[in-house]
């Protein structure tokens, strides 16, 4: 399964570098990729498909990984960082950055992901009252996730033009402004801090027996807990900043990978190309598929909404949880 | 006791109002009398509009919270305000309703169709509408109906300005004319849920203890999620979704004068009209020259308010 998960994600990076407005083959595309001069081929694909195609993958891993992380580590899939705010934290910070301080590059990384940790944090000491009940950090994230919305609308607000592109960007997501730019941090990240979250997996798994029996196993608890927090943050934080918070990536990745791998084994590999998988199929989509070209993040919240809707009421009726 | 509160929520608004003016004739002290007139006369509708409408969403989401007896209802999180604009931009994106009236007509309906489907969702399962299955039917119906409005907004410039003065919720672009047009659906509403205070009360007391009260509970309750969808309805119609407001008065009102509800509607009324009206000084004054919106200010009062009441509940673990 896992292998048909990397084959299916190859396809759609393939995909999303072949078709747009005018399709070229994959001789074509190899060659622009080797570094070869391709007439009209070396422009499109080099310079706009394929720094998107790129960075859709990155934020798709990112997404995903970061994703299932929280959603392990706290045993309740709607504790995702793009539901409980913690990827607007990093959207708030970035727009602020570069709309309105106008900088760019590692400051407006340090920036964003200064803020999701920082928004985790105040996200749970806010629900932290004799231990933090799940569900109260879920409407305690649900309510800072509403206030740093109307933050981002302020801030756009404030720029010098309102720009709807913009605007989309910091609170859907999107890779209309995709360059290799932030697609260096964004790789940085993930080789940094995959690997960090990939060593830890085994122990996330076992935190899910709660945290006695995991310290009788032999897992540090709260070391296992702050390394993992920090990482999963990190990765979302800067695929943020590349491309603002593609809406529901997170927060589909793990439940659809579980679908797809069943119980027993660890979801982070998993859900990282499910989430990769998602952003380039919804880019493609989005791209191609309408008269109007439309940003990843309306297509996937147009997707991943109904889809919470369908787990909420599936959850409701059978009385257990996501 | 109460009339004091009524009396002091009056004169907050009164008194922002005058501020308000004071503060215009300030800002305009070097120009001609005129000048300072024609912005007092543009801030009167605006200022009667977020009047009628913050008292309209303050109602309704006191009924809402007596209807589902759930203390985080309020028009916004459950998703009714979100329903109604998705029906209004529909509307105006594809069916060509230019006429503010069709959009009241539209905000009611988008209202009401929104209102029924959380509600559903919410009280699946064994054990009802808890205040956790409603706000998360609530957020998730939201954000739907935000990716949707977004996917339609997208493709049409001509109609992207007037959606973003929408979103964050404003009561700028007031006249007389369109208050005029929604003064009878806010009317109509607020007699609707004040008629039914009577039944909220018994309502608070569980179904069966209602029903041995003689009261017919289905039917109080229908009626009084009318009066309150049709109060949102007219309000998001016309000044776009403002979370918040409903839940954060009637809160504030049950802390002081108890949870009778014919009197609690009335003050919510008064309180809702003086926090929107205050929110919306507040936002003129704070980013001088330029404005906030008073969606984003109620939004950062109400967020925080939101948590400390999720704070006080005993929550169900997920």
């Amino acid at each position: 399964m896992l292998l048909v998960l990397a084959v299916l994600v190859l396809v759609a990076l393939a995909a999303n570098l072949m078709v747009g407005r005018t399709f070229y083959p994959p001789g074509d595309v190899v060659s622009v990729i080797l570094g070869q001069d391709v007439a009209g081929a070396s422009f499109t694909v080099g310079r706009l498909r394929l720094p998107r195609a790129v960075l859709a993958l990155l934020v798709g891993l990112c997404f995903g990984l970061g994703g299932v992380t929280f959603q392990t580590m706290l045993r309740n899939p709607l504790a995702s960082p793009d539901i409980i705010g913690i990827s607007l934290g990093a959207s708030a910070a970035a727009a602020f950055a570069i709309v309105t301080l106008q900088v760019d590059g590692p400051v407006v990384s340090a920036l964003a992901i200064t803020s999701g940790l920082g928004v985790a944090m105040l996200i749970y000491l806010l629900s932290f009252r004799d231990g933090v009940a799940g569900a109260r950090l879920i409407l305690v994230g649900i309510a800072v996730a509403l206030m740093l919305e109307s933050v981002i609308s302020y801030l756009l607000e404030q720029a010098a033009a309102w720009d709807f592109q913009e605007a989309t960007r910091w609170l859907a997501g999107s890779l209309n402004s995709a360059h290799w730019g932030d697609v260096v941090p964004t790789l940085v990240a993930l080789v940094v801090l995959g690997p960090v979250l990939l060593a830890s997996g085994r122990h996330l798994d076992l935190l899910q027996l709660g945290d006695d029996t995991a310290s009788a196993l032999g897992v540090r608890v709260e070391r296992t807990r702050v390394v993992a927090i920090v990482a999963a943050v990190g990765l979302v934080a800067f695929a943020t900043a590349a491309a603002g918070p593609i809406a529901f990536v997170a927060f589909l990745s793990g439940p659809i990978a579980a679908r797809l791998i069943g119980p027993g084994v660890s979801l982070l590999v998993p859900s990282a190309l499910v989430g990769a998988l998602l952003v380039l199929v919804a880019d493609l989509a989005g791209q191609n598929a309408f008269d109007h070209r439309y940003p990843v993040g309306v297509v996937t919240g147009v997707l991943g909404a109904p889809y919470l809707i369908y787990l909420i009421v599936r959850s409701n009726r059978t009385g257990g949880s996501l | 006791m109460t009339a004091l509160v009524a009396a002091a929520a009056a004169s907050v608004t009164i008194g922002s109002r005058d501020v308000d003016w004071s503060d215009v004739v300030a800002a305009l002290g070097g120009s001609s009398e005129t000048l300072a007139e024609a912005a007092v006369t543009k801030r009167i509708p605006r200022t009667l509009l977020a009047v009628v409408v913050g008292g309209s969403l303050a109602v309704a989401g006191a009924v809402m919270q007596g209807v589902t007896r759930n203390p985080l209802a309020d028009p916004g999180i459950l998703g009714v305000n979100m329903g109604a604009s998705l029906a209004v931009l529909v509307g105006i994106a594809w069916f060509g309703l230019t006429a503010p009236s069709t959009h009241i007509w539209v905000g009611i309906a988008g209202a009401g169709i929104s209102a029924v489907f959380v509600y559903a969702v919410g009280s699946l399962g064994r054990s009802g509408a808890t205040p956790l299955k409603l706000a998360l039917a609530g957020t998730a119906t939201s954000a739907a109906f935000a990716s949707f409005i977004t996917a339609v907004v997208l493709p049409r410039g001509d109609i992207s300005d007037r959606f973003q003065s929408w979103r964050v919720g404003g009561v700028g672009g007031a006249s007389f004319d369109t208050i005029v047009l929604a003064a009878p659906f806010f009317v109509a509403g607020l007699l609707v849920c004040l008629a039914c205070a009577r039944g909220l009360n018994s309502l608070a007391l569980g179904d069966d203890v209602a029903a041995g009260l003689g009261e017919r509970v289905a039917i109080t309750r229908g009626a009084a999620a009318f009066g309150a969808v049709v109060l949102c309805g007219a309000a998001t119609a016309i000044a776009g979704p403002i979370s918040f407001v409903g839940l954060v008065v009637p809160h504030l009102f049950r802390m002081l004068t108890g949870v009778d509800h014919r009197w609690l509607l009335p003050l919510c009324a008064l309180g809702g009209a003086s926090l929107l009206t205050a929110a919306d000084v507040v936002g003129r004054v704070v980013a001088r020259p330029s404005e906030i919106d008073v969606g984003i200010i109620t939004a950062l009062i109400g967020a925080p308010f939101f948590i400390h009441v999720v704070r006080r509940q005993k929550l169900r673990a997920l």
